[in-house]
C-alpha cells in the first residue's frame, strides 16, 4: 500500500529524517514512536508531502508521491492535523464538508449525494452529529479532535496519517478517538500511520511499531519487539519497567523515578498489630507491597491496612463485598489503603509471632477454623456446600522481594499449613482423611520493599525456612486454640 | 429557507435601497422614476445621468472591491484584521498611481487603464513584499506580524508618495484631492476604466472561494484537502491586488470597507466563503453608497473625504454587532 524507500529530509541544510525505509500494508495500523527531536513529525511530514524530501522516494501503490496531483493525492491520503485555534468560527458541518473537497471538481461543482453520504457517515462514526450546526470554536478540545477527524473521514482516502492524534485529551476521549480509527482499519481497511507520544497507547493500538531514534530506524516490528526494557531505556535515557496489559497481549512501560523520596525507614514488628473482639488489624505507617486472596483488594497492590475481621458462624450476604466495605467504611478504614479478609473464629484466638531472619524480622498471623476441612486430592470424590472454617494466613516481611520471591512465599506458607494441619491429624469429616486445609484458605503476603533485596523464597532459602517455620507453628497452635474453644480437647 | 438565502434577500434589498436613496437625494431632490421616466424634467435627468448615477455605480464598485478582496485576504491569511488598508496594499497602489500621475505616465497600448494597471502593480507588489517579509519575521505569520508589517510598508509608501507630491508643481491640487479618497466628479470614464478589472478581479477570487475555506485553516491543511496551494494563493493575490489596484486608481485609499463589511457578513450569515465573497461584494457596494452620500449631504454644501465616513461608521457598527455576537454565542 505504502511503501518509504530510502527516504532523508528536513530543514534548510540539516537531515532530521536519514536513509528511513519500511513498508505499510493494507489495513495495517503503524505507530511511530521516539523521543522528543528524533524526528517523527518530520518523518510524517516527508510522508504527506508537505516537506520535500532531499533523496529516496514515497510509494502510493507503485506510484510515486510527486506523481499525483494535489486532488489526486488527498484522495488517497488524508492528514489529521494537531489541534490549534481557528481565527474565524465554522459549524461543524462546513467543517466536515472541507474533506469533501478533492472529489469536486469544476467551478460550480455541486455537492453530491455521495458528497452527503460521505459526511454523514464519518459525523456518525465520531458521534458528533448532535453538534452539526454547532460552532466549532464553542466545541472542547476533545470534541474538537473528533470533528477533524470526521474531516479526514469524509476524505474517503485508503490511508490516514495522523500526528499525536490524542494529544490534550482525557483518557475517555484517547480511548473513544482510538476505537474509532483502529475500528476503520478493521472494518474499512484503512492503513493508517501514527505518531504517538504515548508509547502504551501505542502498543496497545498498534499493528506495529517503529522506534526513531536520531532520524533513524532503531527497531520497526510487533509491540512486543519494540517495547522492550532494553530499547525503551536505551532511546529514551530513561529508567522503564514493562508489564504486561491485564486484557491484552500487549507490552506496557512505566517510568521508574530515579527522585529519592524522603522516608523514614520503617521496620514493621508485632507491635503492628492490634486484636480486638471485631477484628485483628495490622497498620503500618508506609504502604507494603502486598499479595493476597482477601475478599477486598485481592491481587497484587500496596496497601497499608489488612483487616482480620470476626463474621458470625451464621453470616449470609448476597453481596459479601459491598457488605465488608461498608464495614470497613464504617471503621475508618479506606477502600484505597486496606486488604480485608473473613474469619468465624475469634479474632482473640489468633496467633501472632515474630521471626529474626539475617535481614530482617518477619512477622506471622494465622486464625484457624477447621470445621470445614479438605483433604484436596479427595476434594473430587465428595459433593459439597461452601462452609464457615477458614485458615487465614498472613506473612508480614522487611525486606524487598522479588516477583518469584512472592510466589515461593504462597507456595512455602501453604506448604507450611499443610503439614500442620496433618500434624494436628485435622481430618476431611467427609472422606476421614488428613485434610490439607479448608474450603475457603486465605493466604496474604506483604512486604515493606525496602531493605535487603530477597530473589527467592523457597524452602531452602533464609527466608522460606522462617516462612515455613513460622506458619507450621502458628498454625498448629492455632488449631489447638481451636480444638479447645470447641471443646473437641481438653 | 436558509441563512445564506435570508443573507441573499437581505443584501440585494439594501443594495436597491442604497442606489435609491444615492440617486435621488442630494442638494436637489430627484424622484427615482426619472432614471427611466423619458418625459422628466431635462435638468433632473442630467443631474441622475450624467452626475449621480456614475457616482453612485463607482462608489459601489469601489465598496464591492475592497469588500471582497478583504474577504480574501482575511481567508488566506487566517487573519480576521487583514484588508487592503491594513495589509499595506492601498498604500502600494497609491504609489502606483500617484507615480503615473507624476511622471505622467501613458502607455499607448494601455491608454485609459495605464492608471488602474499601474496601480495593481503596486499593490501586488507590495503584497508580495508585506508577505515574504512577515514570514521571514516570523513563520507562523502571526495576525499581529502581518499588521505590523503592514504598518511599516504604509508608513515607508506614504513617505515616497509625499516626497513625490512634494516634488509636482501643477499636478499637486490633482494627486493631493485624489489621496483624500473620493468619487466625486469622476463621470462615467472611470466606472469604465474600472469595471473589467473588477469583473476579472472578482472572478478570480469567486473560483477560489472552496479553497479560500480550507485555507481558513491554513496552508498546510489546505495542501492535505489536496488544494494546489502555491497556484490557489497566487491566484488570490492576483485577484485581490487587482481589486484594491482599480479601487484606488479610481477613488484613492478608502479604509475600513474591506475589514468591516466581511466581517459583518460573516457574522450575520457565518464564514463559509461560498457566501462570504459574493454577500461581502453587495454588502461592500451598498456601505459604500450609503457612505457617499452622507460625506456629501451631512455638512453640505461642503463635502467630506468618503474615507473619514468609512472609518467613522464602519468601526461603531462592527463594534456593536460583534459585541451582540459574542453576547449570543455566551463566551
Amino acid at each position: 500500500m505504502l511503501e518509504i524507500k530510502n527516504v532523508s529530509g528536513g530543514y534548510d541544510q540539516k537531515l532530521v529524517v536519514q536513509n528511513v525505509s519500511f513498508q505499510v500494508k493494507k489495513g495495517e495500523m503503524l505507530g511511530i514512536l521516539g523521543p522528543n527531536g528524533s524526528g517523527k513529525s518530520t518523518l510524517l511530514k516527508l510522508i504527506s508531502g508537505i516537506l520535500p524530501m532531499k533523496s529516496g522516494e514515497v510509494l502510493i501503490e507503485d506510484k510515486t508521491l510527486q506523481s499525483f496531483a494535489s486532488k489526486e493525492l488527498a484522495k488517497k491520503m488524508a492528514v489529521l492535523p494537531q489541534l490549534h485555534s481557528q481565527a474565524f468560527s465554522h459549524t461543524v458541518r462546513d467543517t466536515v464538508s472541507l474533506g469533501r473537497y478533492p472529489h469536486q471538481s469544476g467551478w460550480f461543482s455541486s455537492w453530491s449525494n455521495e458528497d452527503e453520504a460521505a459526511v454523514q457517515a464519518a459525523m456518525k462514526l465520531t458521534a458528533i452529529q448532535r453538534y452539526e450546526h454547532q460552532l466549532l470554536e464553542l466545541l472542547s478540545g476533545g470534541e474538537q479532535q473528533r470533528v477533524f477527524v470526521a474531516q479526514a473521514l469524509a476524505q474517503q482516502a485508503p490511508i490516514l496519517l495522523l500526528d499525536e492524534p490524542t494529544n490534550h485529551l482525557d483518557i475517555a476521549h484517547q480511548k473513544q478517538l482510538l476505537d474509532t480509527i483502529k475500528t476503520q482499519t478493521i472494518e474499512n481497511e484503512i492503513t493508517v500511520i501514527s505518531i504517538f507520544h504515548d508509547i502504551n497507547l501505542a502498543s496497545l493500538y498498534c499493528d506495529r511499531l517503529l522506534l526513531m531514534d536520531q532520524g533513524q530506524i532503531k527497531v520497526i516490528g510487533e509491540p512486543q519487539e519494540v517495547v522492550k526494557k532494553s530499547l525503551v531505556e536505551a532511546v529514551y535515557e530513561a529508567r522503564v519497567s514493562t508489564t504486561s496489559h491485564p486484557e491484552r497481549p500487549k507490552p506496557q512501560v512505566t517510568i521508574l523515578p530515579d527522585v529519592m523520596e524522603r522516608y523514614k525507614e520503617r521496620i514493621i514488628t508485632a507491635e503492628n498489630f492490634k486484636v480486638t473482639e471485631d477484628y485483628v488489624l495490622f497498620q503500618a505507617e508506609i504502604q507494603l507491597k502486598t499479595w493476597s486472596s482477601a475478599v477486598i483488594n485481592a491481587g497484587s497492590g500496596w496497601y497499608k491496612n489488612f483487616v482480620n475481621r470476626r463474621v458470625d458462624a451464621s453470616y449470609a450476604c448476597d453481596n459479601v463485598q459491598e457488605e465488608m466495605l461498608v464495614y470497613l467504611a464504617n471503621n475508618g478504614f479506606s477502600e484505597a489503603d486496606t486488604v480485608g479478609m473473613m474469619t468465624a473464629v475469634r479474632t482473640t484466638d489468633a496467633v501472632i509471632k515474630e521471626y529474626k531472619t539475617p535481614f530482617g524480622n518477619i512477622i506471622i498471623m494465622v486464625t484457624a477454623g477447621v470445621g470445614n476441612a479438605v483433604d484436596v486430592s479427595r476434594a473430587y470424590e465428595v459433593e459439597m456446600l461452601p462452609a464457615i472454617g477458614t485458615i487465614n494466613t498472613w506473612v508480614i516481611v522487611n525486606g524487598e522481594l522479588s516477583d518469584e520471591a512472592f510466589i515461593q512465599s504462597v507456595i512455602t506458607a501453604t506448604e507450611a499449613k499443610t503439614k500442620a494441619l496433618a500434624f494436628e491429624q485435622v481430618k476431611d469429616p467427609r472422606t476421614g482423611t488428613i485434610a490439607t486445609g479448608t474450603s475457603t484458605d486465605s493466604v496474604l503476603i506483604a512486604a515493606t520493599q525496602k531493605g535487603t533485596h530477597i530473589p527467592y523464597a523457597g524452602p531452602i532459602t533464609e527466608i522460606g525456612k522462617k516462612i515455613g517455620l513460622g506458619v507450621y507453628e502458628c498454625t498448629v497452635e492455632a488449631i489447638q486454640v481451636y480444638k479447645k474453644a470447641k471443646g473437641w480437647e481438653s | 429557507m436558509s441563512k445564506s438565502m435570508i443573507g441573499y434577500i437581505m443584501s440585494i434589498s439594501v443594495l436597491l435601497l442604497a442606489i435609491w436613496l444615492g440617486v435621488s437625494v442630494g442638494s436637489v431632490k430627484v424622484p427615482i422614476q426619472t432614471l427611466w421616466d423619458t418625459g422628466a424634467d431635462a435638468i433632473a435627468t442630467n443631474i441622475v445621468w450624467k452626475i449621480r448615477m456614475p457616482r453612485v455605480v463607482l462608489a459601489g464598485l469601489v465598496g464591492a472591491s475592497l469588500a471582497i478582496a478583504g474577504a480574501a485576504f482575511q481567508s488566506l491569511l487566517k487573519n480576521p484584521l487583514a484588508d487592503p488598508y491594513t495589509l499595506g496594499v492601498s498604500s502600494g497602489a497609491s504609489v502606483g498611481a500617484v507615480a503615473t500621475l507624476f511622471f505622467g505616465i501613458s502607455i499607448p497600448f494601455l491608454g485609459i487603464f495605464t492608471l488602474p494597471v499601474f496601480s495593481m502593480v503596486g499593490a501586488l507588489v507590495t503584497m508580495l513584499l508585506v508577505i515574504s517579509f512577515a514570514k521571514l519575521v516570523d513563520r507562523g505569520m502571526k495576525m499581529e506580524t502581518i499588521i505590523l508589517t503592514g504598518i511599516i510598508f504604509s508608513s515607508f509608501l506614504g513617505s515616497v508618495i509625499s516626497l513625490m507630491i512634494a516634488l509636482t508643481g501643477e499636478e499637486l491640487r490633482q494627486i493631493i484631492g485624489w489621496l483624500l479618497g473620493s468619487v466625486s466628479m469622476r463621470g462615467w470614464s472611470f466606472v469604465q476604466m474600472a469595471l473589467p478589472f473588477v469583473i476579472i478581479g472578482t472572478f478570480l477570487l469567486w473560483i477560489n472561494r472552496r479553497e479560500l475555506n480550507a485555507m481558513l485553516f491554513g496552508e498546510e491543511r489546505a495542501k492535505h484537502l489536496g488544494v494546489d496551494v502555491k497556484k490557489r494563493k497566487m491566484m488570490i493575490l492576483i485577484g485581490g491586488s487587482m481589486l484594491t489596484g482599480t479601487a484606488v486608481s479610481v477613488s484613492g485609499t478608502i479604509g475600513f470597507v474591506g475589514l468591516v463589511v466581511p466581517h459583518m457578513t460573516r457574522l450575520l450569515f457565518g464564514s463559509d466563503n461560498r457566501h462570504v465573497l459574493p454577500l461581502s461584494f453587495i454588502n461592500g457596494a451598498s456601505l459604500l453608497i450609503i457612505c457617499d452620500l452622507v460625506s456629501r449631504t451631512i455638512i453640505s454644501p461642503t463635502e467630506l473625504p468618503i474615507g473619514v465616513i468609512t472609518a467613522f461608521i464602519g468601526a461603531p457598527v462592527f463594534a456593536f454587532i460583534f459585541f451582540k455576537q459574542r453576547k449570543k454565542g455566551g463566551v
